[in-house]
């Protein structure tokens, strides 16, 4: 499941709908997202020097693309 | 004299060009390390004097250093739950950070050493987010040094906060060749930052690493609020303490921490410090290291290369994620400078 398109921000853990998200979309660049797109559950994430994962207790894990 | 030189002479304010000049004549001519004094009126220089003073930096790091440049990967094998306080820091349990606490296992640990030597890179740094090393976090760097050395030619590099004699000779023992502990900001700024310990304690750490064989690395984080007599403060005491390699930081205001809505360092001013601590450190290695991405930017990225620096965190970092590794040996590339083999550094 791909946890980087979803009802949540990745970034700060609020709703999509809820306000501009463009300044966590910038970030999101720079940093891999700490809260799970489909539930905002914060994520458990390893970053190692060429990728990252990101997983959710709920809706499994992501690595980056 | 050089062009660069010359043309401050003609263009930059008098006291810009008194400092200049005697560091060239002592740092540059005689490798003498400028003073705390002497930092400061660096670090006081005008924008104007910018380009002189990255120039002769440049000279000094090409005299005394070389023009190969170290190239370094990091990992964390415990990331949050650290129980200190450090105000910049996302992996404290102290704040509201997003960062939750997890444990790389062994068999990741030298995919993630594999990772890094795949890109050039000479050393494989494994940090963790502690206060100092307890038996289980000993158990596992045993384990899985011995598994990345059996597996990756590399050198393995520790942080694991501060130790005890005995864990000092115990990294040894495992072939740690060099160990990170920063003191992260200037003594007298130090309880702005961190409340849980002191700088004096992340001192005797250092000592202990020094004496003990290992190389010492001990670096800082620049960009907190500090004053910029407190950055030249910070830069003598690391002259002071003589470490192997400064890894040099610029803030990165991480949510949820005290400093999350701190501005970006001015990348004039980040730069400025690159070449202030070159000329307070002639010899030493002086690295990149996290939040230069979003500080320097890619033109400052190239020009702190051509100021100062000559080693890099290249790709990631603990929590964050930094360039493409292509892209940064790229530019070293273009800039015709090396990078340093792994048989230079045994």
């Amino acid at each position: 499941m791909n946890a980087l398109v979803g009802t949540y921000c990745g970034h700060c853990g609020r709703a999509e709908a809820a306000g501009d998200h463009d300044a966590c979309a910038e970030r999101l660049r720079m940093e891999p997202p700490r809260f799970c797109t489909h539930c905002h559950r914060r994520m458990t994430v390893q970053v190692t020097p060429t990728s990252w994962t990101a997983r959710c207790v709920e809706h499994g894990t992501t690595t980056n693309p | 004299m050089s062009t660069v030189a010359h043309e401050t002479e003609q263009t930059g304010a008098p006291e810009d060009r008194d400092i200049l000049s005697v560091a060239r004549e002592q740092v540059l001519e005689r490798g003498v390390p400028l003073n705390e004094t002497q930092i400061l009126a660096v670090m006081r220089t005008s924008d104007e004097s910018l380009t002189a003073l990255l120039g002769l930096a440049h000279e000094v790091r090409m005299k005394w250093c070389g023009p190969e440049v170290e190239v370094e990967g990091i990992v964390s094998i415990k990331t949050g739950g650290c129980p200190e306080d450090c105000h910049f820091c996302s992996q404290s349990g102290q704040f509201t950070s997003p960062v939750r606490s997890l444990w790389l296992n062994i068999p990741e640990l030298v995919k993630a050493a594999e990772q890094t030597a795949a890109t050039g890179a000479t050393e494989f740094c494994i940090v963790a987010a502690v206060r100092g090393p307890d038996e289980r976090l000993m158990t596992q760097m045993r384990e899985g040094v011995a598994a990345i050395k059996a597996a990756v030619d590399i050198e393995v590099a520790a942080s694991l906060g501060m130790l005890s004699q005995a864990q000092v000779d115990d990294l040894v023992d495992m072939g740690i060749h060099r160990y990170n502990h920063n003191l992260e900001a200037a003594r007298s700024f130090f309880p702005k930052v961190v409340t849980t310990h002191t700088w004096e304690e992340r001192w005797e750490t250092c000592e202990m690493v020094r004496a003990s064989g290992m190389e010492l690395c001990c670096g800082c984080l620049v960009g907190m609020g500090e004053t910029v007599e407190q950055r030249a403060e910070l830069a003598a005491q690391l002259g002071a303490l003589q470490p192997d390699e400064v890894p040099l930081n610029f803030l990165n205001p991480r949510p949820g921490t005290p400093f999350g809505d701190l501005p970006l360092m001015e990348s004039s001013e980040a730069l400025r410090t690159i070449a202030a601590f070159r000329l307070a450190l002639p010899r030493t290695i002086l690295r990149y290291a996290g939040g230069r991405e979003l500080t320097l930017g890619d033109l400052g990225t190239r020009e702190g290369l051509l100021g100062g620096i000559n080693a890099v965190i290249v790709g990631n970092y603990l929590t964050t994620l930094g360039r493409d590794p292509e892209e940064d040996l790229a530019l070293l590339a273009d800039l015709k400078m090396p990078i340093k083999a792994l048989s230079s550094s045994l």
